[in-house]
């Protein structure tokens, strides 16, 4: 039986330009979605056929949610929401073809995506406000003895949104995927045990097919809350309380 | 004041009574319908709520722990940062873990909505 980890390895396809399976999905999740979308826009009509229909469902739900946390002037990130949300759900979903890579199952990809949000609102915040950025930190109504400790803590929260942001979709990738092998593994396992125990075989069967519907809420759920919390950060950069 | 009053009497009783008594048969009909819309409104869109806080119970669960996990994570860097930076070492790893733990739960009760109107951008 194969390890359960062992989807995650990651393997150089061209050593020389260290392109692995990993380069090899994104550069797939980005083809995806931009052919995709281009097939799906290609007629643009004014009565929408069922491709355009679902490209215009995931911009309007996209809008939708950037408006709701950030109001209308954070309309100007939504081609990097949408880029992210894109990205996160079509990587998402493509792990769960058997056989295919997760990209967003390794730390340091999700992590590098948090990092370009909350990069994005740190210079975006400093550019658009100045200081006046730094009163994120200093919530008012504070007494002033206290007034150290909340802003050291204010601070150690600001920096553990990236960790926080990339922790969660990654944790999910992961745990799904590693759960959904080792329920596969038990069918393998128990079928060639043989005898009474063969009997028990298409139990963990049903369980991986119950995973699976799981997984993929979870890959659509994941891609979304990025989305949110995303958006909500870009709110603090647009708007820094006092 | 006097006016509408008298003029009431002038006018007769009649028929503004049952003016009266018609309105207000025709309000209280109409609130009857309000409380039943509203409490039906509220019946659905709670049960929905239920339902989807149900099916969303590992996310949440997820979500939860991912915030408290990272505040402590990263009150543990900082803290290593600075050992690093000012050779105090370890009293800055065990200060600024502390407080992570501390931005940990701040983050935790922000993600669970307990602190709603402590948020600084909501404050506004």
């Amino acid at each position: 039986m194969a390890s359960p980890i062992e989807q995650f390895q990651i393997k150089p396809i061209i050593p020389v330009i260290n392109f692995t399976n990993s380069s090899l999905f994104m550069v797939g999740a980005v083809a995806v979605i931009v052919g995709g979308l281009l097939l799906a826009t290609r007629k643009r009509a004014v009565v929408p056929g069922r491709a355009q229909s679902v490209a215009e469902i995931l911009h309007d739900f996209v809008a939708g949610t950037l408006r709701d946390a950030a109001g209308a002037e954070g309309m100007k990130f939504f081609p990097l929401v949408f880029s992210l949300f894109m990205f996160v759900l079509t990587a998402n979903l493509l792990g769960m073809i058997p056989g295919f890579f997760t990209v967003t199952s390794h730390v340091i990809v999700t992590f590098s995506l948090a990092i370009l949000v909350i990069g994005t609102v740190v210079v975006y915040g400093f550019v658009k406000h100045g200081t006046h950025f730094l009163g994120l930190f200093v919530p008012s109504g504070v007494p002033g003895w206290l007034l150290p400790f909340i802003v050291v803590i204010e601070l150690i929260s600001f920096l553990s949104r990236p960790i926080s942001l990339s922790l969660r979709l990654f944790a999910n990738m992961l745990a799904g995927h590693i759960a959904l092998k080792v329920f596969a593994g038990f069918v393998v396992a128990l079928l060639g045990a043989g005898g009474a125990l063969s009997i028990l075989a298409p139990l963990p069967l049903l369980m991986a097919v119950a995973l699976m519907a799981l997984e993929f809420l979870v890959a659509a759920l994941q891609a979304y809350v990025f989305t949110v919390l995303t958006c909500i950060y870009l709110n603090d950069a647009l708007h820094p309380g006092h | 004041m006097a006016d509408p009053t008298k003029r009431s009497e002038e006018n007769g009783k009649e028929p503004t009574s049952s003016d009266d008594a018609n309105l207000s048969a025709r309000l209280k009909s109409l609130d009857a319908r309000i409380d039943k819309a509203s409490a039906q409104r509220s019946k659905t869109t709670e049960s929905t709520a239920r339902s989807k806080s149900d099916s969303n119970a590992l996310g949440q669960a997820f979500r939860l722990s991912a915030e408290f996990v990272s505040g402590v994570v990263a009150g543990g860097i900082v803290g290593w940062l600075v050992d690093r930076l000012f050779g105090i070492s370890p009293w800055g790893l065990i200060v600024c873990i502390i407080l992570g733990f501390c931005a940990g739960m701040l983050n935790l009760l922000r993600a669970a909505g307990m602190l709603k109107g402590a948020r600084y951008d909501e404050k506004r």
